[in-house]
Order: C-alpha cells, then structure tokens, then sequence
C-alpha cells in the first residue's frame, strides 16, 4: 500500500462511489465463524447504521475495517480506491478512519485539550509538549462541534456527555473521513441525545461518513439513510432507512416475528402491597404517589435522568427519602439501608449489571445465593449441598442455560445473566420486585424470554415494579404506566386505553 | 486562579498545612524558624525527595515497586566495588556507575511485569527479596568504610553566614536532589513520554488502543525509578559516609507514604513532582519541629505516623473539602 | 472417572498447582541434594519456625482476600506481645502464675483487635487505599513502640512460657498446634461463613456486594479485626519462642507474608484464594530455608531463592495461560 495515493481521496468523494467498500470478509476465532462473506459499504458523508443483536458480527466487523483484526484470505477491502487485503491500525488512522469506543478510551485525569490532541500533540516520538499547539487544536476541534469547554480542566471534571463530545472531537482531530461511533447514546439523556445526533448530521453535511452502531432503533431510523442489518455473522441486507419501522428492524435481526400484545389486565381487587405516598429528596424526586398491588406490574418510563433510579433506589432504603411515606402490606416503613428493605420483602434489579448487579468474576451459583445466605445455612455455616440445589433448583425454574455451577458469571451471555439476576432475588422471596431497565445489554431475541418470567412472576403473586426508558417494553408488559420527568409523576396510563405513539409522543416529547 | 487552586488542590492543602505547621514550630521553639535550620531540612531530605520523584513516576504510570530501596543497597555496594576496580574514580564516574546499576535492576522489574504479565506489587516483591537476601549473602552483612575520599567529603558549594548567627550551607546533596527533582518534572510535565506515563496510568487500556508503547512505558517509568534509586544511593553513601548493606531497608515503605501523602494515586495516573516533595517535607517539618521541642525521637515516629493516618482519613473525604478557601467542586459528576 | 477428577479438581482448586508443584521440586532436589534433607530433624526444625510467619501470613490472607492489605501486621503482633509483657511484669514477672498468662493473652488479642478495628472503620467508611491506612497505621505503632520500650527488649517470664515456645504434646510442638488450629480455624471460615463468603464477593466488587444487602462495612471492619487478633496470637508465641518482646521483631516477615499468599495463589486484586494452598506455600518456604542450611547457606540466600520462587512460579503461571489461549485459539 504505497504512500503516493495518499492524496487522491479529494477526486473520489463523489456519491455514487462509495468511501469504504469490503467484499468476501471472514473471520474465524478457533472453530468459530464470527464473520461469514459478508460484504458492507459506506458512501462519503452518508451515515449509515449496522445493526444486529450482540454478537451477531458488529464489533468483529468494526475491528477488521479499523486494523484490529486480520480478515481470512480473499478478504477485499476498498478504502479510497485503494484495495487493501487488510487494514493496520496505523493505515486506518492515517487514511482518516476513526472509531469512538463504547467505552470512550478516554483519560479522564488529563486535561480535555490533552483528550482530543492526544494523537496529534502527545503520540509519536519522544519530544517536548507543544502545549500552545495542543491547546489551539483542541479549541479548533470543540469549534467544529459548535461547543465550547475549558480545555485546561481535566477531564473528570465533564459528566459523560461532554465526555462524549470530547471523543468526537477528538476523532475530528485526524482528519477524519469515516468515523464509526459504537453505541455513542448508551448514557445519554434525551437533550444529550439530540444535541449528539444533531452533531453527527453536521458531520455528514461537512462529509465526514459516520457508521452509527446502536440498540436504540428509534434513533438509528431518525439518523441514518441507510441500515445494514447482520444476523450471526452473516450479512442479512442492506436496507434505506425511509419506509423501515422498528418491529421491521427487529425482525430482520433475530429472524423471528414478534407478535407484541398488550399483557395488561385488571389488579383492582388485589391487596395494596406497596404503597408510597408524597415521597420528596429534592434534586432527585419529588412528590411521588403510588401503589402496587399484588399481582400487578407498575411500569415507570421516561428519560434518562428523570429519577427513575433514585427513586427505586430510595424504595430499596439506598437512598434516604426526606419526606413522604412508603407503606409494605399496609405498614409504614422506613429503611436504614437496604438490609432492612430486602428483609420487609423489597428486591432490586439494578439497571447496571456488570458493576452493581452480579459480581462479574465470581462463580454463577455464589452470585445466585449472595441475598439469600440464610437459606444455605446448616447449624450456623454455609452447606455446600444446600447450595447446590437452592441454585440448580433455579437454573431450572428460570430456564438459564449455564455449564458448570462454579463457572464465573461473566462466561454467561447478557440474557443468562439477566436471569440468574432475577433469580437472586426471588431467592429472597420478595414481595415487591423492582426491575430497573432489565434489557439493557440483552439481545432483542432474548427479551421476550425475560418478560415471559415477569409476567408468570405477576401471575404468581409477586407485585413488581418495571422500569426501562424504551416506552414499548413497559407498554407492553406493565398494567399501568406511569410517566416520570423531572423527578415528578407527569402521567398515568392504562395501556389497554392508550395507543403507545401517544405515550411516546408525551415521554419523548 | 480559582481553578488553578482546584486542580492542584492536594498541593495547597500540603502548603497549608505546612504553613500551619510551621507557624506553631516557630513559637514553640526558638530554632525552628531560621533559614539555616530550612537549608538544614533541605540537606536531611535530599535522599528522600530523590527517591520519592522516582517512585512517583512509577506511581503515575500505574505501577507500584517495593524493591527500589533495596536496589539502592545494592547500588551502593556495587559501585562502591566497582570504583575500587577503577582505581577509585570522582563524581562523574560514580554518578555513571550508579545511575546505571540502577537503571539496570529497575529494568529487570519492568522485564519481569512486562514480559510475564506479572503484577507489579508481586513482581517487586520478589525482587526486594531477591535483591536483599542475595546482598547481605554476598556481603555477609559487613558494612563499608573504605569508601574513597571524593565521596565521603562534605561537598559545600555554597555557605553563608546570617545575620542571626545561623549559617546557610548549600551541600552537593541538595544540588544533585534539585537536579533529580527539575528532571522529573520536566519529563512528566514537558516531554510526550511523561504525558503517556500518565495516559497509560490513567487508561492502559484506552492508552494500548492509541498505539502507545506499553513496553516502552514499563520500562522508562522503572528505569527512571531504578536510575533515582542508584543516585540517591550513592548520596545516602555520601552522606552517611559508609555503606551499610540494610541502611535503606524499610525505607521503600516510609517514601511510599510521603509519596501517597502527595497526592499520587495507588492505580495510577495522578500525582505531581510538587505534590510529592511537600509529602516528603511535611513528614521532615514535622520530624524536625518535634526533634527541636526536645520530644522523644522514639515518640515522634509515632505522631507522624499518627499524622499520616489521620491525613489520609481526611484527605479520602478529601483534605480539600475541609478547608474553607477551596470552595466546592464544579461542575464534575 | 472424569467426574471424580472434576470433584478432586473443584476440591483442591486450581490455586493447588503452583505451591503442589514447588513442594514437589523441594522435596525432589534437596532429598537427592542432602541425604540428611528427609529426616525427623528436618521436619522438626520446620515445625518449630512454620507458626510464627505462618501465623502472621494467615493475618495478611483476609485483607488481601478483601482486595486490601495489611501492612501493620508485625508491629500490631510486636504491640501485642509488648502487652502480655506487660501483665507478666507487673505481676511477678518470672513467678507469675498461668492465669496472668491467659489474661494478658486476652489483652493482647484486645490490642491486636483495636489496631485492626481502627483500620477497618477507616477503610470501611472512606474508602482510603487500605495500603496507605495500614502503612500509616504501621508507622504509628512502630513508633509507639519504640517509645514504650525505648528500643529495648523486655525479658523475663515464667518457665511455662518457654515451655509454651518450645515444648511439644505428643511429639508435635506447641506452636505448630496452635498454628494448625488456626490454620483449620481460617479455612472454616472462608469456606463456610458468610464473612468468609462476604469476604470474597467484597475482594471482587465491592459495590455489587453491597447491593446484594451485604454489610459490606461490618464485614472489612471485621476482616481488619480477626487480622489483628491472628497478630496478637502471632505475637504470643513469638514471645514465648524468644522469651523476650523487642519492637522489630519478625519484621522482616512482612513482604515475605505477601509472598506466601501470591505463591499460594490468592489473587493480588482480592476475591480468590484459599488457605490450604497458602498453608502449602508457607511449608514450602520453610523446606527451602532448611534444605538449603543443610548444604550450607544462611538465611539472606533463603530469602533471595523465595523471591526467586515466587518469580519462577509466576512465570510458570503465564506459560500455562498462554498454552491455554493458544489451545482455544487452534479450536479443538
């Protein structure tokens, strides 16, 4: 790959050809085919998404385009007009092609002008810092993205969303031609979101080609004009965002129709078991009012940021509410922590599994009994027995398909984990679930499974709480829904009453 | 200037109590506040601060090292052997020599944690053993005292008398230990190498994603230490004018605290050279203030310890926070 | 069959195989190396020096279980010995009776308690790096040591204390008795306790831990403590194997108790690692510094081929992970 061609991508910037074009790419880990012949092309400035449940592919693909991985033999890949077998990190980066990470592969005790210089200023040879040089290529590149931030500030010091701006930025830095954002919207609220997406459509204006890796299709159908769709490593098609629909999309991911039915039905003759009343922690929520009663799902949608959590998590006594009451079974309750609360039969999901929810390199049975130590106990010590079948027990009721009892967690797939996670606390034997966001990171074929258990959990008596921020899931699967933004309950609804656009239009309004 | 006092807040909480410190030295003792007893600490601390701005490159690059006192130890023996071969040699030479030895056993750390993956607080670990056990096998634990002249001379370059009777004297020690000090700051601060230290402490990951040389971090980041290590060994030798094979042993754990007490951060990616010869200084004030009150010398270990844990109590809900001038954190999550 | 090697394999745990293959190698190079290496007299003098590091490891194992550390171990054992001392001295001394021992006893255990109480409510509650707080807590008491004693050693107790330092039931000395107690004692409770269970969660996550409705704070304020009250017991016997308290003494043991634990697999990050492996380390270590006396080393060649150990073991450790990954890699 010869440096003279470096400077003919001005010429091939035309529509009809396209940016990036690969052709016979195969990718193979062990036995396994992660990639299978799959084609894929990018045209300059257009923003297209690729789409797929997790590990159909996507990140494998991303990986090969930026150098990462080395495609099996036959491989074609057209960048510019050139014709690689294979990219190197390097190439990529120096032909302009930039990926923001998940993860954002920032470094958050440095400065925001040393985040975004970084390659430019701090990369290479050992030299002096040119810190004024930094500084005016920082503040160039914020000007592009129309933000302005103290670029002498570390970074730290910025929440994630300008922690996410920082790394667009920075990705503008080298001249970028194609840039691919891998779930850049994951912890974003809905302001963020659209100021970020308003971003990446000046992009593409000024021609910058932007691959949008996302789970939220409501979003990839507003942003993007075209949608590759992969399904286990195989290429299914390539589709013009205008005239897709979400259930569509789904449908071409998992290879399964879902027929989606409202699951709503009347609770009123239950007893009340949770009922909250004014409950106030200002900044957070305020003025909270409801009840669930047995058998009954409450679903909570709304923006990211709107207090959901804080306000499960006050309800699960991590968070000390300063006024206003909860009642369990008609008594009032007031928890010092959340000891207090699983003990008066209150469980709680937590919407961030990897780090709060399961401990990720401990065993799938020690994860399983961790809420419900006093279950396996045998003359006051743990019985290794009573283990065992508390959890085998488990596995089998909630259908999670694991190999060994002692594997770690973390070899589990999103959905298996999900479950396990459930089952810990219906160890607990709760009289109140609260499943905050229990999808996040559970393939889209998968999630049926997860409300098929919630609903035989409300079917046996459990009351549960289900929050999630994507309105049809709890459309769908609550019996009530209750709108919360700003820390307040701004609607209730009865989704047998409710069409879900108008649900949608109020939350996402 | 508000924001200059909130990213550096470490060093002014360091500053202030310093301050505060020696503002109640100063009354209770007639000595403590004169500028020969200043130039005195400087002296005490020189070997100190060396080994500290060492270690804290370490620090910031993610890593942690047990062993380099006693790579000092044994530094010291082997230059002192080694300048013997050479027929006895001068500053330049034993500085070289030194400086060498010790980059040499810092770089077998690196080549340890590197090349095998081994964790850096296990990999030192076994270094220190391996370092000191085969150092006091090989030397049978007898010290040196024929060590050559150039070396156990006091180097003064510069002395004074003051107007209050006290003299200022400027040693080769304190020269050597600015020089050490200038050095690492210029290369954490100023070169591209120290911002990747810090990167790599920060973010190995994201770091390794940016194609920085994690190999080549390893290395500098404990060759820097080892080099530190040697030169500081060979003024520890000049300054106590013998060479004592377990004279450094326990040392690596008191420079960690002073090092830590500075603000750099076990994990990585956060420490400042200012910060870090503070640390070093407080725990000498105080060492100082307590020796010229007349307190025990076997008591005031133990008030300094006392003070470092009550320091680091505080400082996790964050020293800064405390003191009323920093004001709150702005506008970070 | 596979089934029984799995059972065996979960059993012992994969943290078996590197002190397992070191006791092997010892036991190999120095039985062909010395014909006098596996005799009574090497196991004797084995049994006699295990208990004090022994002992002193078991106090590091829990913190570091936890993610932690605790590197005021020999001067909280040093301070606890000082107490006993103390009770005996201020009651006759040498004809002080047995009970003033188990009084004493009881105030050193109290005293090794506190230390490892105040460091674990510092730990627990700010979340200071438990190496810095045990660090300061470490210079602390060295410091209140040295200004208690003055640097000097106190002597001079009744003969049953030496008897406990030296004397053997039934042919097994008393120390290695109360360390295999111990030992038994640890292994029980990381195996079969909730601490032990909350232990290792904590070493793993600590946040998710406490979302589970764990006490995540009792349980580090009392991972500190028993750490401490295994000083104290560490700082009895060694009072009895010397008949004398210096502040200082045993050190040395301090890295090398952080060595035991790594060679016995337990990971340096916290939430893995068992006794019994480590328990396996520590003799392995006491075997090389016999055998190697036995052709005519000191104790500093000792230390230089445990680090060695430790080194050789890791690495080994790396060869095997990499075999690993290059088996998946070729996908049988």
């Amino acid at each position: 790959m010869g440096l003279d061609s470096m400077h003919q991508s001005a010429s091939a910037a035309s529509t009809d050809k396209p940016l990036l074009s690969l052709r016979n790419i195969n990718m193979n880990f062990g036995g396994v085919k992660a990639l299978k012949n799959v084609s894929f092309d990018v045209r300059p400035g257009e923003v297209h998404c690729l789409a797929g449940e997790n590990g159909c592919g996507k990140s494998t693909l991303i990986k090969v385009i930026t150098g990462v991985y080395r495609p099996a033999e036959g491989a074609v890949i057209e960048y510019e007009g050139e014709t690689y077998s294979h990219m190197s990190p390097v190439t990529a980066q120096d032909r302009g092609i930039q990926v923001i990470w998940q993860d954002l592969a920032l470094f958050p005790e440095m400065t925001v002008a040393e985040n975004i210089a970084f390659h430019e200023v701090l990369g290479g040879w050992p030299r002096l810092v040119d810190y004024g040089r930094m500084r005016r290529i920082a503040v160039d590149a914020l000007a592009r993205l129309g933000v302005t931030l103290d670029v002498d500030l570390p970074l730290k010091e910025y929440a994630i969303a300008q922690r996410q701006i920082v790394a667009i930025a920075r990705a503008l830095v080298g001249e970028a031609k194609l840039v691919f954002m891998d779930e850049p919207t994951a912890s974003l609220t809905q302001s963020e979101t659209d100021h970020l997406l308003e971003i990446v459509r000046s992009l593409s204006a000024s021609g910058v080609a932007v691959v949008f890796v996302s789970h939220r299709l409501a979003e990839v159908l507003e942003i993007s004009s075209r949608i590759t769709v992969l399904r286990d490593g195989a290429l299914v098609g390539v589709y013009p965002a205008a005239g897709m629909t979400q259930s569509k999309i789904t449908e071409l991911m998992t290879g399964k129709t879902f027929d989606q039915h409202v699951r709503a039905r009347p609770r009123d003759d239950q007893p009340v078991v949770l009922d909250v009343r004014g409950l106030t922690r200002p900044g957070q929520f305020e003025d909270i009012s409801l009840t669930v009663r047995r058998g009954e799902t409450v679903g909570i949608t709304g923006l990211l940021g709107a207090g959901r959590t804080e306000l499960a998590l006050a309800l699960f006594g991590m968070l000390k509410p300063v006024s206003g009451t909860i009642s369990i079974d008609g008594r009032e309750v007031r928890f010092g922590s959340n000891r207090e609360a699983i003990a008066a039969g209150v469980a709680y999901l937590s919407e961030d599994r990897l780090s709060l929810g399961l401990i990720q390199p401990q065993p799938i049975a020690d994860n399983l009994v961790i809420a419900s130590l006093r279950k396996i106990l045998s003359g006051g010590l743990l019985s290794e027995d009573r283990k065992r079948s508390l959890v085998s027990r488990w596995i089998a009721d909630l259908g999670v398909k694991i190999g060994h009892q002692a594997d770690a967690i973390s070899t589990l797939s999103g959905g298996n984990q999900q479950r396990v996670a459930i089952a810990k606390w219906l160890a607990t034997d709760p009289k109140l679930l609260i499943l905050d966001s229990p999808t996040v990171g559970v393939d889209v074929g998968a999630r049926a499974g997860i409300f098929d258990i919630v609903a035989k959990l409300a079917e046996s008596g459990l009351a549960i709480i289900l929050i999630s921020d994507e309105v049809p899931e709890v459309y769908f699967n609550a019996d009530r829904v209750l709108h919360m933004a700003q820390g307040r309950i701004v609607g209730t609804y009865d989704p047998r009453q409710s069409r879900l656009e108008e649900i949608e239009a109020a939350v996402y309004a | 200037m508000h924001s200059l006092i909130r990213t550096h807040a470490t060093e002014f909480s360091l500053l202030a109590v310093i301050v505060v410190i020696s503002t109640v030295l100063s009354f209770a003792t007639a000595n403590f506040f004169t500028l020969g007893n200043a130039f005195d600490l400087l002296n005490i601390s020189a070997v100190n601060i060396i080994f500290a701005v060492g270690l804290l490159v370490v620090l910031i690059a993610g890593g942690i090292d047990i062993s380099f006192a006693v790579a000092a130890s044994v530094v010291q023996y082997g230059t002192a052997i080694a300048l013997g071969w050479i027929g006895g040699g001068g500053w330049v030479s034993g500085l070289l020599i030194a400086g060498s030895l010790g980059v040499l056993l810092g770089c077998f750390n690196a080549f340890l944690i590197h090349r095998f993956r081994i964790i850096s607080i296990v990999a030192t670990i076994s270094t220190f053993n391996i370092y000191f056990g085969l150092l006091m096998f090989f030397t049978r634990g007898v010290s040196i005292y024929d060590l050559p002249d150039w070396l156990t001379d006091r180097v003064i370059l510069f002395e004074r008398e003051m107007p209050d009777g006290t003299w200022i004297e400027i040693t080769l020690p304190v020269l050597v230990m600015i020089v050490c000090v200038v050095a690492t700051w210029t290369l954490i601060t100023r070169t591209t190498i120290g911002r990747q230290l810090y990167a790599f402490g920060d973010n190995p990951e994201g770091a390794r994603r940016f194609g920085i040389n994690i190999g080549a971090m390893q290395f500098i980041a404990f060759g820097w230490l080892g080099l530190m290590a040697g030169i500081g060994g060979l003024i520890q030798a000049h300054y106590a004018q013998e060479v004592v094979p377990n004279a450094l042993y326990g040392r690596e754990l008191d420079v960690l605290a002073a090092v830590v007490l500075g603000g750099a951060r076990l994990g990585g990616g956060k420490g400042t050279v200012l910060g870090c010869v503070l640390g070093v200084l407080l725990i000498s004030i105080t060492q100082n203030g307590l020796n010229l009150m007349g307190v025990s010398p076997f008591a005031f270990k133990m008030i300094i310890g006392a003070i470092i844990l009550i320091a680091i109590t505080l400082s996790n809900t964050r020293i800064e926070r405390l003191l009323p001038f920093v004001g709150q954190r702005g506008t970070g999550r | 069959m596979t089934i029984i090697f799995e059972r065996i394999k979960t059993a012992i745990g994969p943290e078996m195989a590197g002190p397992g293959l070191a006791f092997v190698a010892v036991v190999l190079v120095f039985g062909i190396a010395s014909p006098q290496f596996l005799s009574a007299a090497t196991f004797g003098s084995v049994a006699f020096q295990l208990p004090e590091l022994g002992l002193l490891t078991l106090a590091m194992l829990l913190p570091i279980l936890t993610g932690g550390l605790n590197l005021a171990i020999t001067f909280t054992a040093n301070l606890a010995g000082l107490t006993l001392a103390w009770v005996l001295k201020a009651n006759g001394g040498a004809d002080a009776g047995f009970d003033i021992f188990l009084v004493g006893s009881l105030l050193a255990v109290m005293v090794g308690a506190a230390s490892g109480i105040v460091m674990g409510l510092v730990i627990a509650f700010t979340r200071a790096h438990p190496i810095l707080v045990s660090l300061s807590m470490m210079i602390f008491l060295r410091g209140l040591g040295e200004f208690l004693t003055r640097g000097g050693d106190i002597s001079g107790f009744p003969a049953f204390v030496g008897v406990i330092g030296h004397g053997s039931v039934a042919g097994i000395p008393v120390p290695l008795i109360v360390f295999v107690v111990c030992v038994l004692a640890w292994h029980l409770l990381l195996g079969r306790t909730k601490l032990g269970f909350n232990t290792y969660m904590i070493g793993s996550n600590l946040d998710a831990t406490r979302y589970s409705g764990i006490n995540t704070r009792k349980a580090i304020v009392l991972v500190y403590t028993l750490s401490g009250i295994m000083c104290a017991i560490a700082g009895i016997i060694m009072l009895a194997r010397f008949n004398s308290v210096r502040i200082g003494h045993g050190e040395s043991y301090l890295l090398i108790t952080v060595l035991a634990c790594f060679l016995g697999g337990v990971n340096p990050f916290g939430g893995f690692g068992r006794v019994i492996p480590v328990f396996v380390a520590l003799v392995v270590l006491q075997l090389l510094s016999s055998g190697l006396n036995l052709v005519g080393a000191n104790q500093h060649l000792a230390t230089a081929v445990w680090g060695i150990l430790l080194v050789g073991v890791m690495i080994l450790r790396w060869v095997v992970s990499r075999i690993k990954i290059s088996i998946v890699r070729r996908g049988s």
